[in-house]
């Protein structure tokens, strides 16, 4: 094990610690106060582990709904996890052991922090990824639990904390920009989702806006996208 | 049925049907990744990292106060700290707490 290795991971996950320590939190509190007490939202955070399917979650639960109504439900506010599995198929192609356990971690915000993350130099990128997921699986497993131990709000304000995933996000868009020469797949992305947005409201646009993402992106590729290639 | 079965049988239905999400490309692209797949890997990351940007803003309403103006002002901070320092990590600390002294004090 090369402790160097975990340090970069461990200053690559810190953004995400705040953002989902406090999110974390949020749910620990929300799931006590609907009656399920630690050993639920450690359960639900280690098995589970998606932030805004936990929140409806605990509604689901605590409204006893049906077997059918939790799948299709789960099908709805995660199918964006199909997109990121698609894009990291030939990244996580040599990751070996450390395969399954990568894929059961792809959140938002650990496939932001590694989907253009190419490791430090000179040290084993697959182990960087590993601890880079651990890390943040473990922030969100501790919040969780210390949100359901606390039972209540903390006693400092920590109101708007949770724009440190936007943040996160903006970020990375912003680098994505710096460093890339073809600039449509940004825009495509930015774009469409805002028009879906606007078109369908917020309970709906993210499965039309991600067909429409890829149908746009395919038809470039067909027309002969001279930049192909490249990347 | 008692609450704590049926809890857990909900609990497991979202934690398989979220696994199945995340791991179904891989399992059908297991043997052989078509070139296709292999282009969409390469341009759906900045498209996603996009989708995401919209997707944490998608309850920030412009018609009602404050406007967005603090998602505004923080996210350009961030976005342009980034473009200066090339530090996502000072870029995102100082969007955020900018964020959190504009919603608790000024806004």
């Amino acid at each position: 094990m090369n402790s160097e290795v975990v340090k970069k991971a461990f200053i690559r996950t810190i953004p995400v610690m705040a953002g989902y320590l406090v999110l974390g939190t949020g749910f620990g509190i929300l799931l006590r106060n609907s009656g399920y007490e630690v050993p639920w939202a450690f359960a639900m955070s280690l098995f589970i582990y998606a932030g805004s399917m936990q929140y409806v979650g605990v509604s689901l639960i605590t409204a006893g709904a049906s077997v059918i109504t939790v799948i299709f439900t789960t099908l709805m506010v995660n199918a964006r996890h199909l997109f990121y599995s698609i894009s990291m198929i030939d990244r996580y192609r040599d990751a070996g052991c450390y395969k399954p356990f990568l894929i059961f971690e792809l959140t938002d915000e650990t496939y932001s922090l590694l989907c253009d993350d190419p490791g430090p130099e000179g040290l084993d990128v697959n182990q960087y990824r590993f601890f880079v997921s651990l890390f943040n699986h473990g922030y969100w497993i501790l919040g969780s639990v210390l949100g359901s131990l606390l039972g209540s709000v903390l006693p400092f304000s920590t109101a708007g904390i949770e724009f440190s995933m936007t943040a996160l996000f903006i970020t990375s868009f912003t680098e994505q920009w710096l460093t890339a020469s073809d600039h449509v797949p940004a825009l495509t992305g930015l774009l469409t989702t805002l028009g879906c947005l606007i078109v369908f409201g917020s309970t709906y646009f993210l499965i039309p806006a991600m067909l429409l993402i890829t149908l746009i992106l395919t038809l470039r590729r067909n027309h002969g996208n001279p930049k192909e290639g490249e990347s | 049925m008692n609450h704590a079965v049926s809890a857990a049988i909900l609990i497991a239905a979202m934690s398989i049907v979220t696994i199945l999400l995340r791991a179904l490309p891989f399992l059908i692209f297991h043997r052989h990744t078509p070139d296709y797949i292999i282009y969409l890997g390469k341009v759906l990351p900045a498209a996603i990292i996009g989708m995401l940007v919209i997707y944490c803003l998608k309850d920030v309403s412009v018609l009602r106060a404050p406007y967005g103006l603090p998602e505004l002002i923080a996210g350009t901070a961030a976005s342009g700290i980034q473009i200066w320092k090339r530090n996502s990590l000072i870029s995102i600390l100082a969007g955020t707490v900018l964020y959190m002294v504009l919603v608790q004090q000024v806004f």
